[in-house]
């Protein structure tokens, strides 16, 4: 009997790819969403307010001391300043929530990779899926928080909108990278590397206050940080800074997301098939 | 001539310096009930992976369904149903969600996975569960599971990993049940396992594993018949005159083995041979007259039981 399996696995012979992809990363999204759909809320919305939290203390505690911030568009309140870099925070960790416990937890664990991969599905087929279900978080977390700064009154023009493009795309490269990372991670005590990592990228990535209190140097370091990246990204889009500028840090991302997906499939692969 | 689905010839896979199998041969045709017998450790889950394309030979050839695993591994994948040793069932979605969102992995519409939902249900009878999440079942519900999973492809060859171990017996013969329909049904099955008895009940051949090499291949019937006697008799005169014993009655059975607690004597006929010790005078604390099974032919071809 030919089942269905058969004919869409065999008309993909020969194509490039094949042994890696089935073409059908939307099934792994259609998983998560069936495991979703019941979970606990509560660690969906817990991971969106931290962001939230540090706006209204720092936007609006530390900005009574700070007052108005002068930029090249003009004077706006500290909490405006800082709603751009928080935004981008906001993207990245709704992305790295998914692809760093989640997946390690999905590899080690549960064993569902495994189940995936028994099927015809592909290892690229898990590695899309997966990444997209991150940057979905991703997404809905900046889309919500533009939202609550848009109510706020901290936008300063339609510009904004653009936000949550970039936001994606911010999602993207974190949630690739991120899985990538993860899919190396051997215990829960190197998982441990990504908080180590991530809470100083968040404290100097220069969220709070501009670059330049910093020497030359460290700005150089700090600048080759993704979220430094994504934090002028972020900004720019919202500001409809069109320039070089800009396309560097897109062109940064578009980096990470191909070389996260570059070595999620590898690993996988490496991992399930020896 | 018999179509063959699967052909392995010097199959062999090694992790580092170990040989976990051992170039071994064989043929499995459509529609027929292939067993691999053999104790922890044989290599018996690790051919499974090889014929399943989710693990890569080190050397030999192996041809499935016409193709070559390491270059077509989706596409045989498609033609599979695996049931692992270990479950590894969704743990997070409903019994249906489970089989579900398999068949949406194999590409399976869901018109067509829907339909097939009830059906496979009423299978690993799990109807009144199908809402329930997998978490919540007992090892038997969850096993069935995993096999009406396995099926929702309607698969042209059907992999079972060790299906009843772990389980208590009644949820063992449940599964017989289930895998004896699948059988007459014309599925091809391959299986695997450390109890002889599944291996007798369930397999058209067999071959016994150890050590990553195969020791025979026949069907049960013929291997006992091979390799063992038609009756076994069973004495035991406690543990430590079990060994004086030996020399006496080794020269009364056609083949005699000992076991810590008990020793095994080889006949046609275990009332006549009884009868013919105890005219000896010598009397067992207990002894037992049964046929020969597979647990004989392994103990003959490798002096060591299946089952430690
Ligand atoms: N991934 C692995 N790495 C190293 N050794 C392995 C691996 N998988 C299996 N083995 C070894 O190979 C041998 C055969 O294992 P397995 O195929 O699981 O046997 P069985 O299923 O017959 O019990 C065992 O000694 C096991 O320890
Ligand atoms: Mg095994």
């Amino acid at each position: 009997m030919t089942s269905n399996a058969v004919a869409l696995s065999e008309r993909r012979l020969g194509k490039f790819g094949d042994k890696y992809f089935a073409g059908r990363p939307q099934q792994v999204l259609l998983r998560n969403w069936l495991s979703f759909k019941s979970s606990a809320w509560i660690a969906v919305v817990s991971g969106f307010l931290e962001p939230v939290l540090y706006l209204l203390s720092f936007g609006y505690g530390i900005g009574e001391l700070v007052g108005n911030i002068s930029t090249p568009g003009g004077d706006i309140s500290y909490a405006a300043y800082i709603a751009p870099g928080l935004l981008a925070t906001s993207a990245m960790n709704g992305a790295m929530l998914d692809s760093t416990w989640n997946v390690f937890f999905k590899l080690n664990e549960s064993r569902l990779y495994k189940a995936m991969l028994a099927t015809s599905l592909g290892p690229l087929d898990v590695a899309l899926g997966e990444i997209a279900w991150a940057l979905m978080r991703g997404g809905l977390y900046a889309t919500a928080f533009t939202i609550i700064i848009a109510g706020l009154g901290l936008v300063t023009s339609w510009w904004a909108i653009l936000a949550i493009p970039a936001a994606i795309i911010v999602a993207f490269g974190f949630a690739s990278f991120g899985m990538a990372i993860t899919s190396f991670m051997k215990s829960h005590h190197q998982m441990n590397f990504f908080e180590i990592f991530l809470l100083p990228m968040f404290l100097f990535s220069g969220a709070f206050y501009p670059l330049t209190v910093f020497p030359g140097w460290a700005q150089a370091i700090i600048k080759a940080l993704p979220l430094r990246q994504a934090i002028e990204l972020v900004t720019r889009a919202m500001n409809g800074e069109f320039g070089i500028n800009i396309l560097v840090n897109f062109t940064y991302f578009l980096v990470m997301i191909c070389v996260g997906l570059f070595f999620t499939t590898k690993r996988l692969n490496a991992l399930f098939m020896k | 001539m018999t179509e063959m689905l699967i052909q392995a010839r010097g199959l062999t896979k090694t992790y580092g310096d170990f040989v976990a199998v051992d170039g071994i041969d064989f043929d499995v045709a459509k529609g027929e009930s292939f067993g691999f017998l053999g104790p922890n450790g044989a290599g018996k889950s690790t051919t499974m992976r090889i014929i399943g394309a989710t693990s890569v030979r080190t050397s030999g050839t192996l041809t499935i369904l016409g193709k070559d695993p390491e270059v077509n591994g989706p596409q045989i994948r498609a033609h599979l149903g695996v049931v692992p040793q270990q479950d590894n069932l969704d743990n997070e979605l409903t019994v249906s969600e489970n089989i579900f969102i398999y068949g949406r992995y194999f590409g399976l519409s869901s018109s067509f996975i829907n339909k097939k939902i009830p059906e496979l249900l009423e299978f690993a009878q799990l109807e009144e569960k199908k809402d329930t999440k997998v978490e919540a079942l007992s090892g038997g519900m969850k096993r069935r599971l995993t096999i009406a999973r396995s099926l929702v492809s309607e698969p042209d060859i059907l992999m079972l990993d060790e299906p009843t171990t772990g389980l208590d017996p009644q949820a063992r013969h449940i599964l017989w049940d289930r895998l004896f329909r699948l059988k007459e049904q014309g599925v091809t099955l391959l299986i695997t396992t450390h109890y002889m008895d599944e291996a007798e009940q369930l397999c058209d051949r067999l071959i016994v594993m150890d050590r990553g090499k195969i020791m025979a291949e026949d069907s049960p019937a013929q291997l006992i018949k091979t390799y063992s006697t038609k009756e076994v008799l069973e004495v035991r005169f406690g543990s430590d005159r079990n060994q004086e014993m030996v020399e006496v009655l080794r020269p009364l059975a056609d083949r005699i083995e000992v076991l810590p607690d008990r020793i095994l004597l080889y006949a046609t006929d275990g009332e006549q041979l009884l009868e013919q010790i105890t005219a000896k005078g010598i009397h067992p604390n207990t002894s037992l007259v049964r046929r020969s099974s597979l647990e004989d032919v392994f103990l003959r071809l490798t002096g060591r039981s299946l089952v430690e």
